[in-house]
């Protein structure tokens, strides 16, 4: 049997010498006269070992990680090829601590092989999911993934299936599946993973909505940030197509549903699901004013179904092993998993996909091993720029949306970042502000004029220019957006600036005493 | 005269975009990023034509052209770099990294090199947040930024 070798061609891996390790290898085996097969697979998620290199053994695989060019030789003089110890040996991957732990359901092939091999795909249980819908009627589908209790990944949590029902009993000459993968939250890369390292789980979703709700043509938005994924994405479009699994018959059935992929331009606010319609379209990204929703009046005013990367990856396996499996996982009204992001200033950095219900503390203590540069925790925002920091004294709080929510929290995408204790919220509380004046589409006055303001605002208050007066104003100021605001970039951007002043007063005094401490 | 000639190729070229990409559905940002990636920016020359090939006013191209911060109205550098600047990057010093690359290229943000060697941007995340702080030199990714890789970059937009 000729070896096989595993080398993550993921961005987070090429990001840490992926590439120069493939290279290496390559160059190695050719000077050894060694015969073997290198095949670049997505990242298992595990940044704080990547790049991770595994080789299939008689035994299984085994991992060796994080790989530097100059361990080559020696993983070669180890043996590595057969299992060999070395001082970068992991062992079996799946033994892994940090991977371990998860509970994989929507990752489940994530990193594991060649994200463009359909074979692959299939000999891991891709297809099932989608071969189960093209038996059932479009409501039947719809209901199983009502009945699973999935709720959108992208940070709203509305019911997935809800939406699709809207569009199912709307009539339309055309309808379509919008995937929203304009990630464009600091912190999260989940979708970013699933489309470098699983492309037809999501092709595989987004053909299930098309059947379950009569759309037969799909879109995925993919920001323009992340070219990997829209290079795989693209390919794996065309292997799908080439496959059937894509086309006027999906699977053989009467059902058609096509795809395409299209590129941002760099606009944060296209997240928001009309912004990226009006992208879409070919117009300015400016969010549109609700109603009409989306599902009854959508892209080309046709009926719409738009949904995150994630909440549409989640779908196959709530086909294929029916409502109540998924539904099993999960606290409350959060049903399933959430593949956790684990990210910022940590020392085990990546992505943790865990039923809901796990704690802050537990994800940021216990599996991201606290902080890389080994000082305090001091604060973790959670859901990207548009999520509240929470203090340590919050740790207790359980991964759910509404527990998020009553501590004036948000899950957002599920991204965390932490911060150690020299992070200063001031600073942070001012950069939410700033970015959401660069970022704003200027549609509505409380995001376009607010946003300014409140920098300008903030900027006084650093300064020792009456402070009590300035933090009043701001606090009114962030009210005025939270409810003024057409969309969740003005309506959100006061979460992590009142938590910053909330938790974190002391960051907030009169100037004298800041300078002193900087 | 070099002028006159290069609108003139700019709206043959434009128009060669255009009619591969027109077909689509939504066509306009395909064909904006098709320009870019012939001409390195969105030529003014080049607004009329397509204004005129999808029957919109070409205020209304203008207008979707500069609502987006990728889209160039001028050449960028030989190099790109793009720096994260979003949350996860700053918890781990990308203010310190940004101000070293600042200072050893001498440019600012938005700023391309006076030789026109490297142009200089901000990026609000690349999904690399595990591996931060995080930078972009023309496509490539580039994690854990820290002195070493720093050099590495200034050496290579330099050569």
């Amino acid at each position: 049997m000729i070896p096989r070798i595993y080398i993550p061609g993921d961005s987070g891996a090429l990001a840490l010498g992926a590439e120069k390790v493939a290279k290496a290898i390559a160059k190695e085996l050719a000077e050894r006269g060694i015969e073997a097969k290198i095949v670049r697979n997505g990242s298992r998620g595990a940044y704080s070992l990547e790049p991770m290199v595994e080789v299939a053994t008689a035994n299984g695989r085994v991992a060796y990680g994080p790989v530097k060019p100059t361990d080559v030789k020696s993983l070669f003089d180890c043996g590595f090829l057969t299992g060999g110890h070395h001082k970068r040996w992991l062992g079996a991957p799946d033994k892994i601590p940090f991977l371990a732990k998860q509970t994989r359901l929507t990752f489940a092939r994530c990193g594991i092989n060649d994200p463009l091999s359909l074979d692959a795909y299939k000999s891991l249980g891709g297809l099932k999911g989608l071969q189960n819908a093209v038996a059932m009627t479009p409501a039947e589908i719809v209901k199983q993934v009502t009945d699973s209790g999935l709720r959108g990944r992208g940070g709203a949590g509305f019911p997935t299936g809800i939406k699709w029902k809207t569009v199912l009993d709307t009539a339309g000459d055309r309808k379509y599946i919008v995937c929203n993968a304009d990630e464009g939250d600091s912190a999260t890369f989940a979708d970013r993973m699933i489309m470098e390292g699983d492309p037809f789980v999501l092709i595989e979703g987004m053909a299930i909505a098309g059947i379950a709700t009569g759309a037969t043509k799909g879109f995925v938005y993919i920001r323009s940030e992340y070219p990997h994924a829209v290079a795989t994405m693209n390919r794996a479009v065309e292997v799908a197509r080439k496959a059937g699994v894509l086309g006027v018959n999906v699977l053989g059935s009467p059902n058609a549903f096509d795809m395409e992929i299209r590129v941002g331009a760099g606009a944060y606010v296209c997240g928001e699901e009309t912004s990226l319609l009006n992208s879409l379209e070919g117009k300015r990204g400016v969010v549109r004013a609700k109603p009409p929703l989306p599902a009854i009046q959508g892209l080309f005013g046709k009926p719409t179904v738009i949904n995150n990367v994630i909440s549409l990856a989640s779908v196959p396996i709530i086909m294929d092993k029916g409502a109540a499996f998924y539904k099993d996982y999960g606290m409350g009204r959060s049903r399933g998993t959430i593949p956790i992001q684990i990210a910022g200033n940590v020392k085990h950095g990546g992505l943790f996909e865990a039923a809901f219900g796990m704690t802050l503390g537990e994800i940021v203590d216990d599996i991201g091993g606290g902080t890389a540069t080994g000082r305090p925790v001091k604060a973790v925002q959670v859901g990207g720029p548009l999520g509240a920091y929470f203090p340590r004294a919050l740790f207790d709080t359980p991964f759910d949306y509404e527990a998020f929510a009553a501590k004036d929290g948000l899950i957002g995408h599920a991204g965390i970042t932490v911060f150690d204790d020299t992070a200063d919220m001031l600073k942070q509380a001012r950069f939410a502000m700033e970015f959401c004046a660069i970022e704003s589409c200027g549609k509505c006055t409380p995001c376009r004029i607010g946003s300014t303001r409140g920098v300008e605002t903030i900027d006084r208050l650093a300064a020792g220019i009456e402070p009590e007066k300035n933090l009043a104003l701001i606090a009114d100021l962030c009210n005025t957006m939270k409810f003024g605001s057409l969309c969740a970039l003005g309506g959100f951007t006061p979460y992590p600036v009142m938590s910053s002043i909330t938790h974190f007063p002391e960051d907030f005094k009169p100037a004298p005493a800041r300078v002193a401490a900087e | 005269m070099t002028m006159q000639l290069a609108s003139t190729e700019i709206a043959s070229r434009t128009a060669a975009i255009i009619q591969e990409l027109k077909g689509l559905e939504g066509p306009l940002l395909p064909i904006l990023h098709g320009i870019q990636e012939e001409f390195g920016h969105v030529p003014q020359a080049a607004l009329p034509v397509i204004a005129e090939a999808l029957n919109i006013s070409r205020a209304e191209v203008h207008g979707v052209v500069s609502f987006y911060h990728d889209f160039r109205a001028r050449p960028a550098g030989r190099h790109v770099l793009k720096l994260c600047q979003a949350e996860a990057c700053q918890s781990m010093g990308s203010d310190a990294v940004a101000a070293k690359l600042k200072q050893l290229l001498g440019i600012g943000f938005h700023e391309t090199t006076r030789d026109g060697s490297v142009t200089l941007e901000p990026v609000y995340c690349l999904g690399l947040c595990a591996c931060s702080p995080s930078a972009m030199l023309d496509g490539e990714v580039i994690g854990r930024l820290d002195d070493g890789k720093i050099e590495e970059i200034v050496a290579e937009v330099r050569s």
